[in-house]
């Protein structure tokens, strides 16, 4: 039997099959069993008319064609939320800067102050913040990016749009954030005596592969969390981890030198994109940090974990668009 | 042929939709011992992810100038259903196609309550896949039709100060802004005050002469009969019945009203 319903305006369709169910008045039939017997007629029926499957992944051209068109959406989402962050405190947006200087206050008197821990390390103070900042940086992109989609399936599942837009907003968000906290860092600078020279321009250039790199890295584990929940609650100590062993508070250099690692160690978590991002920022804005402290080839492995990152994670991500949202 | 008169706009294949829950969610610090004695009860395996069966075979086709009304109890499958026609919900098995790209009407889970209704003006929009320039436009005409702006500068407080009416009225004005295609419509009609329900109801109206088809959600069997010509009936996931509005919802009334399912087995009077 067919099972295409007749709409109501036209009562009792000649053409279709009669139906076994005779009591039944002729404009509304109950449905019982038997769900899979026409699927045939339908899809012909749909095809016949073209329509689309709805819901469908678009091909990469044409995703990356729908984000480029949603690029205000990106925008706006990301400022609102910043702006949103601070809206109920007193002081308001004085937050977005006081935040970050409270923090690299609390950070000098510990490690400053309190256990006057140089390390072997010129101008300790301005090494720790930078390094601090720059992680923090990464670690909130990464933690943003695990609750992309899983906490915001309210959105996902009510409105149409690339779902990519969250993550690469939500990344957006943390580099205006960081914009923010880089004038305070400028303010700590001048207090230690580091002041503005040409290499500062050398900041720009490493901060736009970081925020490649972590976007491509939030747009993974967007992918990750939204199937996985659980990846939230193990993502703080992965990021633990991965500080220490990225020298955002102390010199991978000096561990070299101290003889107990192998050089092979020493040169891989040199290498490991965090720490390059740090000490790239660190040899732009101080002065006593010179290239002696940085890998071979950093300019080249900066570039290319952004580009791996930023590709392979996009990729991966439009890989399951249509699947977000389930569960 | 009857079939050549009105082209379909949705056609709805065999769809089954299935969705995981984790756990019981239900927080706080009993959590961890529920959980811990589950593990014990079952010898150790995960905590359970239930499967949801929401869908179970729906088959139906909807056509051009159609406004078709979801009737059914809570959580026949009704919303899930919209949101699998609207592409929102990935589906199991089976398959929805669609003229278009039909839309949910709602924006309110990109508008944030912190920020100022202006803002959530112009992020709705742009959510909706407006571009500035279109919302630029349409600014004037959202607030005014929202009225939140008639005894005060409401528009410039952040939302979480609005009254619930307010925020509801603000959210129906931002998501009726925009024209489609397949319109889906999930128990909007129940907002505001009785002056601004006669105002969505005429957006409404005018939405179904811009869209091709209109489905809507309704607890209110009287919103159905009024709006829609043609009802499906869902019951537990599956399609009870289909066919002329009046017909169905006087089929669930009596459903509902015996409470077991005696009635829709011979709707016929």
């Amino acid at each position: 039997m067919t099972k295409i319903l007749a709409p109501p305006a036209q009562q009792a369709p000649a053409h279709q099959a009669p139906t076994h169910r005779a009591r039944q008045t002729p404009t509304s039939r109950t449905l019982t069993e038997d769900p899979h017997a026409p699927a045939e007629d339908l899809r012909a029926l749909a095809l016949r008319h073209g329509l689309t499957v709805s819901g469908a992944r678009p091909s990469l051209p044409a995703y990356v064609r729908q984000l480029w068109s949603r690029r205000d959406f990106i925008t706006a989402f990301a400022t609102a939320r910043l702006t949103a962050q601070y809206s109920q405190a007193r002081l308001g947006q004085v937050w977005q800067v006081m935040t970050p200087l409270l923090n690299a206050a609390v950070y000098y008197a510990i490690f400053g102050v309190l256990m006057d821990a140089k390390q072997g390390v010129p101008d300790y103070v301005p090494f720790l913040i930078t390094g601090v900042f720059v992680w923090t940086f990464t670690s909130d992109t990464v933690m943003a990016g695990t609750r992309a989609i899983s906490g915001n399936l309210g959105l996902v599942r009510a409105l149409h749009f690339p779902r990519a837009s969250l993550p690469i907003s939500l990344a957006l968000q943390q580099l205006q954030q960081l914009l923010l906290s880089l004038t305070a860092l400028v303010v700590i600078l001048f207090c230690f005596g580091e002041f503005p020279t040409w290499s500062w321009l050398l900041a720009v250039p490493a901060l736009l592969c970081q925020a490649l790199f972590n976007t491509g890295v939030a747009l993974v584990l967007a992918r990750l969390a939204a199937r996985t929940p659980d990846i939230s609650q193990l993502m703080p100590f992965v990021l633990r981890t991965w500080m220490y062993a990225s020298g955002a508070m102390w010199s991978i250099q000096n561990l070299a030198s101290g003889g107990r690692f192998p050089d092979g160690v020493v040169l891989a978590l040199q290498c490991n994109p965090a720490a390059v991002y740090i000490d790239l920022m660190r040899f732009a804005l101080i002065e006593s940090h010179t290239s002696t402290q940085l890998p071979p080839h950093v300019w080249a492995l900066a570039a290319g974990w952004a580009l791996l990152a930023f590709g392979g994670g996009f990729i991966w991500f439009w890989k399951a668009e249509e699947a977000y949202g389930r569960g | 042929m009857a079939e050549a008169e009105s082209t379909p706009t949705v056609v709805v294949d065999g769809v089954h939709i299935t969705y995981t829950v984790h756990g019981g969610r239900s927080g706080g610090r009993g959590a961890a011992t529920a959980a811990l004695s589950r593990m014990l009860r079952r010898g150790g395996s995960a905590p359970a992810a239930r499967r949801v069966h929401a869908v179970k075979g729906v088959s139906f086709v909807a056509r051009r100038g159609e406004a078709i009304g979801l009737i059914g109890s809570n959580g026949s499958g009704k919303s899930t259903l919209l949101k699998a026609i609207a592409g929102l919900q990935p589906v199991e098995r089976g398959q929805v196609y669609t003229h278009g790209q039909p839309s949910l009407l709602g924006v309110n889970a990109a508008l944030m309550n912190d920020l100022t209704g202006e803002r959530n003006v112009v992020l709705g929009g742009l959510a909706m896949g407006m571009s500035r320039a279109e919302v630029r436009e349409r600014y004037a005409e959202i607030v005014d039709f929202s009225g939140i702006n008639e005894k005060d500068d409401a528009i410039s407080r952040p939302m979480r100060t609005y009254s619930s009416g307010m925020g509801a009225r603000l959210r129906f004005s931002i998501a009726a802004a925009k024209s489609h295609d397949v319109l889906l419509i999930d128990e909007a009609l129940s907002t505001g005050d009785a002056r601004f329900r006669r105002r969505s109801q005429r957006r409404i109206d005018e939405l179904r002469a811009e869209a091709g088809t209109v489905f809507l959600v309704s607890h209110s069997n009287p919103t159905i009969t009024e709006t829609c010509e043609r009802a499906l009936w869902l019951e537990a996931g599956t399609l009870r019945m289909d066919g002329p509005a009046k017909e169905v919802v006087a089929a669930y009334e009596e459903f509902t009203a015996t409470g077991t399912g005696t009635g829709p087995g011979k709707p016929g009077k």
